[in-house]
């Protein structure tokens, strides 16, 4: 079953290629369908036990081993979600059928590189998917010229710090594994986690160096440069995807793995990690409060909450793990959401600049309301899901005795409200600007998407405690 | 010892090399030798296959692809190279100079390193290593090339369209 | 079941530390596309040196080897897809000059 996750998405690129020119078009919709099915995986509980009956055949043609668990599911759950989303993105707003295509493709590429992050046990299994990813986003990145004259030379800028600090992120992840190789003799989980219980200072440098590997890749805070530039270049269905999943399963995702599956509840990293935390959150949230661009305030935001997992998991360890994988879900549905409604402002105004918008919530009321959901949702107002989240988040800390830092999250909080409400202001309260008054709402196959998530954000919200026990498995 | 001692000499000056001179022509093969000293380096510890990698990839293959991305580029008239030489300079003649700090601050260093010994010959062939342990490394590579084939189709349509 | 190997691992960290920030200053000190990836290429080599380094001091040498295939694919195909971006690039500003695209603000 997890060999499949793996060869499914693969061999739809392959056949994808097969097919003759004109059948192309379908690309959208078999990569579409791939990703339902991904998100449907999810769903299915307990895969080592299916492993072991319908799928063996699998498992002795291809030797590797792979170890899906509840976390596993959670990011393949959001790489599905987030992926349809941004397919059908992609189909209002590209304009060529061959970037279309590609796009579709590179989608496919990608997610296999996040299945790969979520199910290896390995570190250098690990580092090589999250280069899969990032190369994949990279082409991402560069190959679409849709929008391109309002990008102008954004693009270039955006994806040369993406790659770049992707090749600084592998060196410090590869200096990291040597180093592990010397003082714990392999590079498993298994043998990483025996190496951090014995004395011995190399494994904490080796262990520090891939944190901060995984620091340049989610954009954490002395590492945040490139990450606003890189959301900025990329055309409007790259950015839902980038913000939506893959820096965050690439940089946070493979930090909540290496946390929970090779570090020990008494963490000397544990003091690494609740510093980042607290300053990427704070840095985050007042420089998303200086932007004018929408598109740089929701990367700017989008740091700032990758903060609160980080913090998560610098607390108490089974409560911060179940904390920053809601967080995790929490976010990537919305923050996914509000680029998919910067696309659709972007397609109807023809910029992002907030200044020149103001009065649209009276000519795009649907594109309006999912917004006000979804930044309500991420500031932590309840009833919404990212309530919940943030208040597991503070009773991590609370628990661990991490007094300062939970204060920190809750305070955070009001500057995080703070700028998503000069959003609103700016976007779509006030008198309706002249040059806006005959802008239109956007088209139904924006708008569908981000209805479905502005719901998924309402519903898990109001039913919590039922979908606690669906999403990690905790009762059933 | 000594004798690796001087190649790991030669390979960091031919690194130094690669990236103090001032043609970029010059800098490419630099490159080219620091990747076949390392292979040379690797092949007297005894990583003969990734030798051979490192020498027909590294200083063969991305050789090529440096040379051939430096004269598309090569451009600039003498004299505006010759004004860049200048201030090259200021910002490259600290190197040396550091470099020779760290090394000689890192050779005071005499820290007893714990190195972990796995089981004695308990490590096989890489062959076997490669084929049968680390299959889902060679799927990553698979994919890799992939994700590759696609930058260069994107990139390549986007001169073509970009010429007309 | 740990020995210790202090003098020859500081030699090899030595030249690996030597290699890193030889790459580091060549990448930091330019301004031209092609020298950036240079510098990267330095880096790389440095880290597969110290890959191969500890494969040969920890006795896993073929483990070592195994990675050290994987990532020399890894960077070709990096390199490869770096070139296509700044031949773009200079095919748009005739220049290979990266203070051009110095555009965006904090």
């Amino acid at each position: 079953m997890s060999h499949l996750l793996l060869l499914v998405p693969f061999l739809a690129v392959v056949v994808l290629n097969l097919l003759p020119k004109r059948a192309r078009g379908a690309a959208l919709w078999v990569s579409f369908g791939v990703l339902g099915l991904e998100a449907a995986a999810a769903f299915v509980e307990r895969f080592s036990s299916i492993d072991s009956s319908a799928f063996t055949w699998l498992e002795s043609v291809f030797g590797f081993r792979l170890a899906a668990d509840h976390l596993s599911g959670l990011a393949m759950l959001c790489a599905g979600i987030v992926g349809m989303v941004a397919l059908l993105v992609a189909r209002r707003t590209l304009k060529d059928a061959g970037e279309k295509f590609f796009f579709a493709n590179l989608v496919l590429v990608a997610l296999v590189g996040i299945n790969g992050i979520a199910m290896v046990r390995d570190l250098f299994s690990l580092y090589v998917f999250v280069e899969v990813t990032a190369i994949a986003t990279f082409i991402l990145i560069t190959a679409s010229r849709s929008g391109a004259a309002s990008r102008g030379e954004q693009v270039f800028e955006g994806a040369w710090k993406y790659i770049i600090l992707s090749v600084v992120a592998s060196v410090l992840m590869l200096t990291s594994i040597g180093f592990f190789l010397l003082s714990a003799g392999d590079i498993t989980f298994d043998a990483v986690k025996t190496a951090l219980g014995a004395p011995g200072s190399l494994t904490w440098v080796a262990m520090a160096l891939f944190l901060c590997g995984l620091f340049v890749k989610g954009g954490l805070v002395p590492f945040h440069g490139w990450l606003a530039d890189a959301y900025t270049a990329a055309p409007a269905p790259v950015s839902v995807f980038m913000a939506g999943i893959v820096t965050k399963a690439s940089g946070i995702f493979a930090l909540l793995r290496i946390v929970s599956s090779t570090m020990g509840s008494a963490l000397p990293g544990r003091e690494i990690l609740l510093v980042v935390g607290a300053l990427t959150i704070v840095v985050g949230a007042f420089l998303a409060l200086g932007q004018s661009n929408m598109k740089r305030m929701l990367a700017y935001s989008s740091v700032s909450q990758m903060g609160y997992i980080v913090l998560a998991l610098g607390g108490d360890l089974n409560l911060g793990i179940l904390a920053a994988g809601l967080h995790f879900f929490n976010h990537a549905i919305s923050k996914s959401q509000l680029f998919a409604n910067a696309a659709a402002i972007e397609e109807q105004l023809g910029t992002l600049n907030m200044d020149e918008m103001g009065g649209i919530g009276a000519r795009m009321p649907v594109t309006a309301g999912t917004t006000a959901v979804a930044t309500l949702s991420i500031a932590g107002l309840p009833p919404l899901a990212g309530f919940w989240s943030k208040l597991l988040i503070v009773l991590a800390l609370w628990n661990a005795k991490e007094y300062g830092f939970a204060a920190v999250a809750i305070l955070a909080s009001l500057v995080t409200l703070a700028y998503f409400l000069s959003l609103q202001r700016r976007v779509f309260f006030g008198k309706t600007h002249p040059k806006w008054a005959h802008v239109k709402e956007a088209a139904p196959g924006l708008l569908v998407p981000v209805v479905a998530l502005a719901l998924i954000t309402i519903a898990l919200g109001v039913g919590f405690p039922f979908a606690l026990r669906v999403l990690l498995g905790g009762g059933a | 010892m000594i004798w690796m001692t001087l190649l790991l000499v030669v390979l960091v000056l031919a690194a130094l090399w690669a990236s103090m001179t001032t043609a970029l022509l010059r800098a490419a093969l630099g490159l080219a030798l620091t990747s076949a000293l390392l292979a040379v380096v690797m092949f007297s510890m005894g990583a003969t296959l990734a030798a051979v990698m490192e020498l027909s990839v590294c200083a063969g293959l991305i050789s090529v692809v440096l040379v051939s991305v430096t004269s598309l580029t090569q451009r600039r008239p003498l004299k505006e190279a010759l004004a860049n030489r200048r201030s090259r300079l200021r910002r490259y003649w600290p190197l040396p100079l550091v470099l020779i700090a760290v090394g000689v601050a890192l050779s005071f260093v005499h820290a007893p390193v714990e190195i972990a010994l796995r089981v004695p010959a308990g490590d096989g062939d890489v062959r076997t290593v490669l084929w049968s342990l680390r299959q889902l490394d060679l799927f990553g590579q698979i994919l890799i090339l992939l994700a590759g084939v696609f930058g260069v189709l994107v990139l390549f349509r986007k001169e073509a369209k970009h010429d007309d | 079941m740990t020995i210790e190997i202090p003098q020859s691992f500081w030699l090899y960290f030595t030249f690996f530390a030597l290699l890193l920030v030889d790459g580091l200053w060549c990448m930091l000190a330019t301004h031209n596309l092609v020298r950036i990836l240079i510098g990267l290429e330095i880096l790389m080599k440095s880290v597969t040196f110290f890959l191969i380094v500890a494969g040969y001091l920890s006795g896993r040498m073929a483990l070592a080897q195994a990675l050290v295939i994987t990532v020399i694919v890894i960077e070709v195909v990096v390199v490869v897809v770096v070139a296509g971006v700044i031949l773009g690039f200079f095919r748009k500003h005739d220049s290979l000059d990266v203070e051009n695209t110095r555009s965006m603000k904090g």
